[in-house]
């Protein structure tokens, strides 16, 4: 007996050739070189696993599948469309549609009439299938509405919260292992929809902006997870494939992440993310910090040889991006040597802050991660600070009492000037004070980021024409 | 079915591993457009929506099926549109310039 997606021969090669390209369309990403060509090879092979599919010759009705292609298409194409500024929530948005969609065919499939009764496996495969995909649907909702700032972006922490979630998330297992013994128990099943739905709000309430590059990896990671578990359920190599390999990208991330973030891997995997954020006292004697005015800053910044600009999520909420670019073209054209250096989790998603530069037209060769900086601050002059703050924290080098000690940074303060724009001096999203700020080196840029790049810009332009 | 179960596992573990080495072979650079691709490719799961509507073996199934479709579809879509519109904005300081 094989699954319901069938035995003709020619709808398999289809979904072979599908499975080839698929792993072909991932080679591909490795490279900005390549990379549209692997989303070619995405969409080929997508385009030729659904014409095999529609060959199916169990199909008796077009009319639905039709509509809602259709439909489906109608959806897609503003989602395609969205500003880059929304892309995290957007990317959040399609993991719930995601899980929607294997949530669904999972409980289609569980209330199925059948000739043989579905053996235990299948029905512990069903349901991790259904509990992974429904506690997506409602976690991404939760991370898309708390990014479009529709929900409050500040962590909502209580007392014993992780035992209140992972109980909940226990009790729907428990539920499911019944289910497994008694298969008979039919009545069961909307529960283990319905705590994992519920479970998925409860995951997201304690999380923080600055967490969620972590946790939207990780929700990719749950819905690739839940989508091969579908696989398994209907016996399609092709979904265990693709599912395995969307899988293994979203943990990766998420690794990638938790160590930029210096989170333990256990921590990541139960999403208890955020009980971390207890205020560190912060200094309460103001501390003298020396500033500098734009013009001060577009003669030091016209002088330098080798400028860092690092850009932080203040630089994406100022929309300074643009002015950013005019920023580097100004000192570009002066023969400085401008680079960038991206820290893993500046933003709100993986390389978050590299689209957006990109979008900005800076050169992708000019934006390098942080192994890959690191190595060039104490050639540096001049290491301008866009809108991060956590990530260039020296404390978490030299600090063991600090929160974030051993969390890997940029080491900004190697740099001969250290200059960083801020609005004022505010504390970080961890309510930890930065050491930078008080440096000698350090000059702070008071004012809104894109105001202030501006006025630098012209400062130099100025300068340029006389 | 045993067999096909064992197969199944078998299949998990080595597409698991090959993610594991492709991915991590992606720059950094492009972690945000990799995400929106993966989406994409995972509502593969349309296929099995597909089947559940086309069949129509019961009206639960096909509602659900339908509506699974759609969303699914909204992601190949979308994800693929998106990933399309982000890569095409990476430029090398070495082509043209503006």
């Amino acid at each position: 007996m094989s699954g319901i997606l069938g035995s003709d021969l020619l709808i398999e090669i289809t979904y072979l050739a599908a499975t080839a390209l698929f792993i072909f369309s991932l080679i591909w990403m490795s490279s900005p070189v390549t990379a549209r060509r692997g989303v070619f090879a995405g969409e080929l092979g997508m385009a030729l696993a659904i014409a095999g599919t529609l060959l199916h010759h169990g199909i008796v009705d077009y009319k639905l599948i039709v509509i809602a292609l259709v439909l489906g298409t109608i959806i897609g194409i503003p989602l395609g469309k969205v500003q880059m500024t929304a892309v995290p929530q957007r990317t959040a948005l399609s993991h719930a549609f995601g899980a929607l969609c294997v949530t669904l065919v999972g409980t289609a499939e569980f209330y199925l009439p059948r000739e043989a009764p579905m053996s235990r496996f299948m029905i512990s495969v069903l349901c991790m299938e259904v509990i992974l995909g429904a506690l997506t649907i409602t976690g991404s909702l939760m991370a898309a509405g708390k990014l479009q700032e529709w929900l409050p972006q500040r962590p909502i922490t209580y007392k014993g919260q992780n035992f209140v979630n992972l109980g909940l998330l226990g009790v729907a297992v428990v539920v499911a292992v019944f289910l497994v013994i008694h298969p008979e128990r039919t009545q069961l099943f909307p529960a283990i929809v319905a705590i994992p739905l519920i479970f998925g709000v409860m995951m997201i309430v304690p999380i923080g902006g600055a967490d969620m590059p972590t946790v939207i990896s990780l929700l990719n990671s749950y819905a690739g997870l839940s989508a091969a578990a579908m696989g398994f359920v209907l016996n399609s190599k092709l979904l265990i494939i693709a599912g395995a390999l969307d899988g293994a990208s979203g943990f990766i991330l998420s690794m990638n992440m938790s160590k930029a973030m210096n989170r333990s891997f256990s921590n990541v995997l139960f999403g208890a993310f955020g009980q971390e954020q207890t205020t560190a006292s912060g200094g309460a004697e103001a501390k003298p910090v020396r500033s500098a005015t734009a013009e001060e800053a577009a003669a030091i910044l016209s002088a330098a040889n080798k400028v860092v600009i690092v850009p932080g999520y203040g630089m994406a909420v100022a929309q300074a991006q643009h002015k950013v670019r005019e920023l580097f073209d100004a000192l570009t054209k002066r023969g400085v040597d401008v680079k960038f250096g991206i820290h893993p989790v500046a933003g709100r998603m993986p390389g978050h802050m590299n689209v957006l530069l990109a979008e900005a037209d800076i050169p992708y060769d000019k934006l390098l991660d942080m192994d890959e900086i690191n190595g060039d601050f104490p050639q540096t002059d001049v290491a301008l600070i866009i809108g991060a703050n956590d990530v260039t924290n020296p404390a978490a080098r030299n600090e063991p009492s600090s929160p974030i000690y051993g969390m890997p940074i940029l080491d900004v303060d190697k740099a001969r000037t250290v200059m960083v724009i801020k609005r004022g001096m505010g504390a970080g999203f961890a309510g930890i004070e930065n050491p930078l700020y008080f440096l000698d080196r350090t000059l702070m840029l008071f004012g809104d980021a894109k105001g202030f790049v501006g006025n630098i810009v012209r400062e130099l332009s100025g300068g340029g024409s006389h | 079915m045993k067999m096909d179960l064992l197969t199944s596992l078998y299949v998990f573990m080595l597409a698991a591993f090959i993610g594991f080495q492709v991915i991590k072979r992606i720059t950094p650079l492009l972690h945000t457009p990799l995400m929106s691709l993966t989406n994409a490719l995972d509502a593969i799961a349309v296929v099995g929506a597909i089947i559940l509507a086309g069949e129509h073996k019961t009206t639960l199934a096909a509602i659900l099926g339908t509506i699974a479709i759609v969303s699914a579809t909204s992601n190949i879509v979308g994800g693929f549109l998106i990933t399309d519109r982000m890569l095409k904005m990476f430029k090398s300081s070495g082509a043209k310039k503006a």
